[in-house]
């Protein structure tokens, strides 16, 4: 407790939050046109202070400035709102995100389950600035992103259930929505040594919730040139772009959280709070680099490819986890079994999708994927 | 007046707003806006009686997925060209209809005899409610599923049928 009335305890934390959000995408906008550089041969931002560090706040100066436009025909509510739709279930998600064993604003007893189911709403916010900006690519860039996201939050909220049954507590045996637990009942092992498919799946489907490439289908500019966010401008536009950068950390905040035993040891638990801030940063910060490095070495999906991947891939394979860890549980065996049947699973859905993909560069795309790629 | 009892004020007037905006805006794509507050305002109900687990799936069945659905046929359907689609000859007798269930609502939330003081409301541990579901209330909820699964087919088979295959 900061403070002794509960709700000025939380309207601090929350400030807290909303106060760090805006600077570590600052921070991250930076980090990412750096590393890009790096990645392509070159220098990216060196012009705005030493190294170009200060690139981050003069593009910040710059996007509050400008003018915010909205074309003559758009829906007038619909489009001035869509960006709060986007941003707002983003930073509701924190309300209930440990950083550490003390760092949160309200640890809530079904914090897992509140992240998936608040994060979610974030797609109306898509839906409603491609159908209100009266764009055609908004609109199909909005119709894009609804099925992208809705489809991939089936594996990623299967993946995260798989997690959820075998999180063992002291008090009630296994399964818990509750994050701190889930963290602590890692125990020595991370899940991630327990339910590498679990991981695999939710690390991308949560790729593909961020938009990001290989999975920037809503967004592609070389296709439908920005998607919903084409008639943005301002401080608009860069709210989406925050609500952006914020769900990357969101999502590297939650697989450190979920796989890598979060604020532990790798292969120990009980490390005291100087150490902790520092462990959950170092995973966080592998994740989002990760991201990084994913967007700059992978080409685009096509839309059908996309869709297949989700439905035939990643779906069974999450539901087959789950049955997997039922039965582990049911019969009581050991928690080996549990890595092992996972693991041979993971090699199992690699393969099946590399063979895949290889027959399908073989052939020639079939028309009627030719007319779903029309229509979006 | 307690903080609970603003918040409801503000959780109930919200509802009430977005479900007048439903039936009252002009646009169809704004109706299911609309749709979606009222939606997302109920989840805030069900949070002020302690049913958490609930509210947290009211917002992502209806907050999250269905209402989205909604959206993205209706963006796919161009209906911004047709405002007009809303009205018809009907009229009358809709507003007969929507007048009498109205009315009988009324007279039965009038009528009935509420209890002053309710007992204090328990939170149900979402173990409890998981364990009724799938232990006592099995077959029901299979059923539930199963007529999901029809109606899915359904629409699998209408759909492929449009195209001629």
């Amino acid at each position: 407790m900061i403070a002794d009335n509960a709700w000025l305890d939380g309207l601090i934390r929350m400030g807290a939050i909303a106060l760090a959000m805006p600077l570590s995408v600052i921070i991250l906008t930076y980090l990412e046109r750096k590393i890009s550089g790096r990645l392509q041969q070159r220098l990216g931002p060196m012009r705005v202070g030493p190294y170009g560090i200060l690139q981050g706040l003069a593009d910040t100066i710059k996007l509050l400035t400008k003018e915010d436009l909205r074309p003559q025909t758009a829906d007038r509510w619909t489009f001035e709102l869509a960006p709060f739709a986007v941003m707002v279930p983003v930073f509701l998600a924190f309300v209930t995100l440990p950083f550490t064993a003390d760092l949160f604003v309200r640890n809530l007893e079904l914090g897992l389950f509140f992240i998936i189911a608040v994060s979610g709403v974030s797609i109306v916010g898509f839906v409603m600035a491609g159908w209100g900006s009266d764009n055609k690519y908004a609109l199909l860039g909005g119709a894009r992103a609804a099925a992208q996201l809705i489809s991939y939050e089936i594996p990623l909220v299967l993946a995260v259930v798989a997690v959820a049954m075998i999180a063992y507590t002291p008090e009630a045996g296994r399964g818990s929505l509750n994050l701190v637990e889930i963290v602590d009942g890692q125990g020595r092992v991370p899940f991630i040594v327990w339910q590498p498919l679990a991981f695999f799946i939710f690390l991308v489907a949560g790729l593909a919730e961020l938009y990001r490439q290989p999975f920037d289908i809503p967004v592609a500019e070389s296709e439908v040139v920005g998607g919903p966010f084409i008639e943005y401008s301002g401080i608009r536009w860069s709210m989406f772009q925050m609500a952006e950068f914020v769900s990357m950390v969101l999502i590297s905040v939650l697989a450190s959280l979920l796989f890598l035993g979060g604020w532990n040891w790798p292969l120990g638990n009980g490390a005291g709070i100087a150490l902790q801030v520092p462990l959950i940063f170092v995973k966080t910060s592998f994740f989002i680099l990760l991201f990084i490095w994913l967007r700059f070495s992978l080409p685009r999906l096509r839309i059908d490819q996309m869709m297949q991947f989700c439905w035939q891939v990643l779906l069974p394979f999450a539901l087959l986890q789950i049955i997997i860890n039922g039965w582990v549980l049911v019969y009581g065996w050991p928690d080996w079994t549990l890595g092992v049947s996972s693991g041979a699973l993971t090699l199992v859905a690699g393969y099946l999708t590399y063979r895949a993909a290889r027959q399908a560069a073989e052939q020639p795309v079939s028309p009627r994927l030719h007319r779903v790629g029309s229509v979006m | 007046m307690s903080y609970e009892e603003v918040i409801f004020y503000f959780v109930a007037a919200v509802t009430v707003l977005g479900a007048l905006g439903v039936v009252v805006a002009r646009n169809v794509v704004h109706s299911a806006l609309f749709l979606i507050l009222a939606l997302l305002a109920v989840a805030g109900v069900f949070i002020l009686l302690s049913a958490e687990f609930l509210a947290i799936v009211q917002i992502l069945i209806y907050g999250g997925a269905v209402t989205i659905l909604i959206l993205f046929v209706m963006m796919l359907t161009r209906v911004r060209d047709m405002p007009q689609a809303l009205d018809g000859p009907q009229r009358p007798f809709a507003a007969l209809a929507a007048g009498a269930f109205l009315a009988l609502s009324v007279l039965a939330a009038v009528s009935s005899d509420w209890p002053g003081e309710t007992e204090k409301i328990t939170v149900v541990p979402f173990r409890e409610l998981g364990d009724a579901l799938f232990r006592i209330w099995a077959v029901p909820f299979e059923v539930a599923s199963l007529v999901l699964l029809v109606a899915l087919i359904g629409a699998i088979i209408l759909a492929r049928s449009e195209e001629g295959e």
